[in-house]
């Protein structure tokens, strides 16, 4: 059980500005991402997009705006649980207990869902079937390659990690690779590889066909693909990859018992609060009467909702406003000199 | 301005009109349509402002530019007739045109 004065959910900016905000005012934190990275979707979606909107900043990219919100929160400890999703919240007494898909706890007066559109899973087969034989048969990523080895792995998807894994696999396996158009979207170099193991017979290339069906009772025996003329054709196989890339979903959140309008959750624009004490939202998964879902205006309900947690943190202090210029007490905790 | 008709998987229709310079998947978004989340909010990142366009109209309406097929592949069901809302700019030339969306977009 990790006890905390806040726990924020999601690594994006908006979440690590509020981190910046607790720590600045003298409340520890700890922050949950489902994603494996700090960054959220600056990270994820749009890594090399530039930004112009960033107050003082004329322009930067997300990984650069990541960055420099990384490199403002050295000064401080803070520890990160990546690749785990929030799934339970719970009051207990006075405090929020919080668990993880991976087994952590906490017990933290103060939640700051810093959530974004939610959280990134991979996207999906869109067959119903499919899910009975996920994370048997049919996977969204690789954890264990040894598995697939002298099997027959057909793999969906024309990206980096599709193109990869067929490549990687062919050496251990015979594979299908399977795409719904003709032009792949990796890197050139394995697109040439991809097309030289096709000519070598190493890999099986089906374009433009689709998932259609999955074939099995326990275990699973072969898959439909359909092409676009609507033709099928029968594959054996002893596993199914499925490289779609990352769709967000609001997830565990939306059983919280807050109030969610539109995969967004009101708030009071004084603390940011839910309509569960102690429980704020910040950044783009927040909202109100003149909500705007910008960069910045998530930097400014995180420094209020900071504000917010320090009151439940500290129910027998009293906040003092200070300003970073001039507090002996904040240069102390940035570790820098005063004058 | 121009005339929408988004169809929803179940078959309703919504007429709406909308303002020219705003994309297909804004006039969805104003006016409530449901089916259309638009998760990353037009940048083109997410693939979840997905439209079947009816093929009479698919060739009329602007060419998708770089980036969109690519997006697609990540789209649900996407078939060949499948276009980003995000990605058509409302234009009295493109009066009258009818959507189809997905089931889900996710």
């Amino acid at each position: 059980m990790i006890k905390t004065d806040a726990l924020i959910i999601g690594a994006g900016p908006t979440g690590l500005f509020t981190a910046h905000q607790l720590k600045l005012i003298g409340l520890n934190c700890e922050v949950v991402d489902n994603l494996d990275k700090i960054g959220g979707q600056c990270i994820e979606l749009y890594p090399d997009k530039p930004i112009y909107d960033i107050p003082a900043v004329p322009e930067c990219t997300g990984e650069e705006l990541t960055n420099n919100l990384i490199n403002q929160l050295k000064p401080f400890d803070i520890k990160f649980h990546l690749s785990e999703r929030v799934e339970e919240v719970k009051k207990e007494n006075d405090n929020w207990l919080v668990k993880t898909n991976n087994g952590t706890f906490f017990s933290t007066p103060n939640v700051i869902i810093a959530g974004g559109v939610g959280s990134f899973e991979p996207r999906k087969f869109s067959p119903k079937e499919c899910e009975k034989f996920e994370n048997k048969y049919l996977f969204y990523s690789v954890k264990d390659k040894k598995i697939f080895t002298g099997k027959t792995v057909s793999i969906f998807g024309g990206g980096d990690s599709a193109l990869d894994w067929a490549v990687e696999l062919s050496k251990e396996c015979s594979v299908n690779l399977i795409h719904r158009r003709d032009e792949f979207r990796g890197a050139q170099a394995t697109i040439d590889k991809v097309h030289q193991l096709v000519k070598d017979g190493k890999i099986n290339l089906f374009t433009q066909y689709q998932m259609a069906s999955v074939k099995g009772d326990k275990n699973l025996e072969s898959i439909d693909i359909k092409h676009d003329n609507n033709e099928i054709k029968n594959l054996k196989t002893d596993y199914v990859l499925g490289f779609f890339g990352l769709i967000m979903q609001l997830g565990p959140i939306a059983n919280w018992g807050l109030n969610i309008d539109k995969k967004t959750i009101e708030v009071d624009t004084e603390k940011f609060e839910t309509n569960q004490k102690g429980i704020y939202a910040v950044g783009d998964i927040c909202n109100y009467p003149g909500k705007l879902k910008l960069i910045l205006s998530g930097f400014h309900e995180g420094a209020l909702a900071a504000r917010a947690c320090f009151k439940l943190a500290r129910p027998n202090e009293k906040y003092r406003f200070e300003f970073t210029t001039s507090s002996k007490t904040i240069k102390e905790r940035l570790g820098v000199k005063g004058d | 301005m121009a005339k929408i008709t988004y169809i929803t998987h179940d078959n309703q229709k919504h007429e709406v009109e909308v303002q020219n310079g705003l994309t297909v998947m804004e006039g969805a978004v104003q006016n409530d349509i449901p089916g259309i989340d638009a998760d990353c909010g037009g940048g083109m990142a997410c693939a979840t402002c997905h439209v079947y366009v009816k093929e009479d109209w698919f060739n009329k309406i602007p060419k998708k530019e770089d980036g969109e097929e690519d997006m697609l592949d990540m789209a649900f069901e996407p078939k060949t007739n499948s276009r980003l809302s995000c990605q058509i700019v409302v234009s009295d030339e493109i009066d009258g045109l009818e959507v189809n969306i997905p089931s889900k977009q996710t």
